[in-house]
């Protein structure tokens, strides 16, 4: 699960991590209230921040305004004009795509000095199976630049599993950071205090690019990004409830809520299959069949007629889709009971409709393969059947070809 | 000959009296799988299919001599049934919930490491050895005994590679599925090595999907270490960057871990690769 950079920060405040003063406010009355404050706390440079979840940000533009993701702003009067040009607008960033993504939320925060910026990340090393802390002098750019052209100017430590941080290991990243004094002693225990962050949130990833390091001396993280491990929520409902569902693709969202885990691709061959890794070699199939895969779908074990429908509802609602390709290994589930249940499906009123000009191929295989195809073909409906993955796929390109 | 289960496996099965458990376990019993007990903490005294019911892991390597695990527990409490399992002398720990914590698993691991137990999984569909064992939630009818060792992140997908090898007439010596998790235990390269010392093995069969690096190490030791014949498929290949495909270790992320980086690194240690996934019992008997 993806958060906002300002629930980022509010997490890491919580344990201890310094990151500079700011709030997120929804209307441009709430971020002048928010800067005033500040003002009467002695900051004078400000930073107004849209809050989306894609990155790219800084360089991103808005549509109607052209205003910057990113905006430095030196008084009250110019945050109250920056809050304005970018809430409801659209922002584009590189990772957007062209439809951006619109601005909701605003987060106003001290424009802090800058004397040296560094990277410092945290996640899970799969080789190992330990989580590392990556840090780098390289700060503000992006870090697989770094591990592609300078990989020697990233620092690793591993932490055993188990035992936590040990203050050696934040040493040792700390001076690979250069720093000395009391922002050596600064970094020690915001690398620590960060660590502890990531293990007891259960985050797949914390990153913190830039960190800095002021003219003062002070160590903070100017920017942060967290990302959550889903299959750790249920034991974490703060962070469950941080979640905003205006940031996820509405189709997708949907079919979460009906246990479907599918994902919109761009292609024109819908797809719907048990197993995770069925599933995307099934696309994989439909390319070399000569389409594009319009999606991923997993439907899970059970492929029973409820399933069956709301992934033709979730599949149909894309315009792109000219044919759809249904491919179930039945082990402990009977593919005569799948067959059925996908034509009980497509005889459902509303699908029927949306299918008519959508040729649908039904590849099941695994127990009663062959009654199950007898079960399609008998059924005097606008569907193809096939056994075999082979046949499935010479089927796709026989219907693409028509 | 197999690897990980066969006919010295004496299984407990954790989590037996849920539904799951049950479910599973009565399909394992019929396979002919040894099948000395299950745990279920409380429940510890009763029978169930014919089987004795044990408080922990410990009481029944102590009474009943297990030395395999089959875990159906929920996965808040999976990571723990696998710790138990490794500390009470389990040696062979079959981890077939999906939905672990990553750092609960970080955890288990480790503890299966010094404890020398071998893990496989967690969000896996087991391992069988065809005629011999089965320890997993995999359809017994598609197998066929054999020496044609399988290796598979998936589960459906694993089905349909061992359909396709029945169906040309090659049997399996044993299939491991090594689950589609970022933290697990028995590895692709794990899984090579023991195929390639295992005397009843003829050529290896490995399903890859994109995410992580495990093809790639794969590839290098297979390279260095592996005289049988290797085929393999990678899915994943139209796959969007930065999208977790179904399984939670299945995701393209800072441009590593692509479909394509992984066939090259096969290809490069004379793996076999197959683009399409319907070619891969084919292709094998074409190279055996």
């Amino acid at each position: 699960m993806n958060i906002h950079e300002y629930q980022a920060k509010e997490i890491l405040k919580t344990y201890g991590v310094a990151v500079p003063d700011g709030e997120a406010a929804t209307s441009v009355e709430d971020a002048v209230g928010i800067a005033e404050r500040m003002q009467a706390n002695g900051t004078s440079l400000f930073v107004v921040k849209a809050m989306i979840h894609a990155g790219g940000r800084g360089k991103g533009r808005t549509k109607k305004n052209h205003a910057k993701g990113v905006i430095l702003c030196r008084s009250v009067e110019e945050v109250r004009e920056a809050a304005a040009s970018l809430l409801g607008d659209v922002l584009v960033t590189i990772q957007t795509g062209e439809e951006g993504q619109t601005v909701n939320t605003i987060y106003v925060t001290d424009g802090v000095d800058i004397a040296q910026e560094y990277y410092l990340g945290i996640l899970l090393d799969r080789g190992n199976s330990k989580n590392v802390i990556m840090v780098s002098t390289e700060g503000g750019v992006e870090i697989e630049k770094v591990a592609e052209e300078t990989p020697e100017k990233i620092v690793k430590e591993w932490i055993e599993p188990g035992m936590g941080i040990q203050p050696n290991q934040a040493r040792r990243l700390a001076f690979a950071l250069g720093l000395e004094g009391d922002s050596f002693k600064k970094a020690v225990k915001f690398i620590s205090a960060l660590y502890n962050c990531y293990v007891v949130t259960d985050a797949n990833l914390v990153e913190i690019n830039p960190l800095v390091r002021t003219p003062e001396g002070e160590i903070v993280a100017l920017d942060a990004k967290m990302t959550f491990d889903d299959n750790a929520l249920y034991r974490h409902k703060e962070i469950r409830e941080l979640r905003d569902e205006s940031e996820e693709n509405p189709i997708e969202l949907e079919a979460s809520k009906y246990d479907l885990n599918y994902i919109k691709l761009d292609g024109n061959v819908g797809c719907m299959v048990n197993g995770a890794g069925l599933a995307m070699a099934t696309m994989d199939i439909i390319k070399l069949s000569g389409g594009e895969p319009a999606n991923f779908l997993d439907v899970g074990g059970g492929a029973n007629v409820e399933t069956v429908k709301n992934g033709f509802r979730i599949i149909l609602d894309d315009p792109n889709v000219k044919a759809i390709l249904i491919n179930i290994f039945g082990g402990i589930v009977r593919c005569d009971r799948v067959a059925n249940g996908v034509i009980e499906a497509i005889k459902d009123p509303e699908i029927a409709k949306k299918v008519e000009n959508v040729p649908i191929i039904v590849r099941l295989q695994g127990t009663n393969a062959e009654e199950a195809k007898v079960i399609i073909d008998n059924s005097d409906l606008n569907v193809i059947s096939a056994v075999l993955l082979k046949e499935a796929a010479e089927q796709v390109s026989n219907v693409l070809s028509a | 000959m197999s690897v990980l289960v066969g006919k010295n496996t004496r299984l407990v099965v954790q989590g037996f009296t849920g539904s799951e458990g049950t479910f599973h376990a009565g399909q394992m019993i019929e396979y002919g799988t040894t099948v000395v007990g299950g745990v279920t903490p409380g429940k510890g005294g009763q029978t169930h299919l014919d089987r004795p019911v044990f408080n922990t892991v410990a009481d029944a390597v102590q009474q009943e001599d297990a030395n395999t695990s089959v875990i159906f527990v929920p996965p808040p409490f999976a990571a723990d049934a696998i710790m138990e399992s490794a500390i009470a002398g389990i040696k062979t720990i079959i981890c077939i919930t999906e939905g672990i914590p990553v750092q609960d698993m970080v955890k288990a691991k480790q503890v299966c490491i010094s404890h020398g137990a071998t893990l496989v999984g967690p969000n896996c569909p087991g391992v069988i050895t065809p005629g011999e064992a089965k320890v997993g939630i995999m359809p017994a009818m598609i197998f066929t005994p054999g020496t044609v060792g399988l290796i598979s992140r998936s589960g459906t997908l694993t089905y349909e590679a061992v359909d396709q090898l029945s169906k040309v007439g090659l049997g399996q010596s044993t299939a491991i599925g090594i689950g589609g998790d970022p933290v697990i235990g028995t590895t692709h390269t794990d899984a090579v090595k023991l195929f390639q010392e295992d005397p009843g093995t003829e050529s290896i069969v490995l399903i890859g999907e994109i995410g992580g690096s495990a093809e790639e190490d794969a590839a290098a030791y297979i390279k260095e270490h592996v005289s049988k014949p290797v085929i393999a498929f990678i899915a994943g290949s139209t796959a969007p960057p930065g999208r977790r495909m179904g399984h939670a270790g299945a995701i393209i992320s800072g441009g590593k871990g692509t479909a394509d980086d992984k066939k090259r690194a096969l290809r490069d240690a004379g793996v076999h690769v197959v683009e399409s996934p319907a070619d891969i019992g084919q292709s094998l008997k074409e190279i055996l």
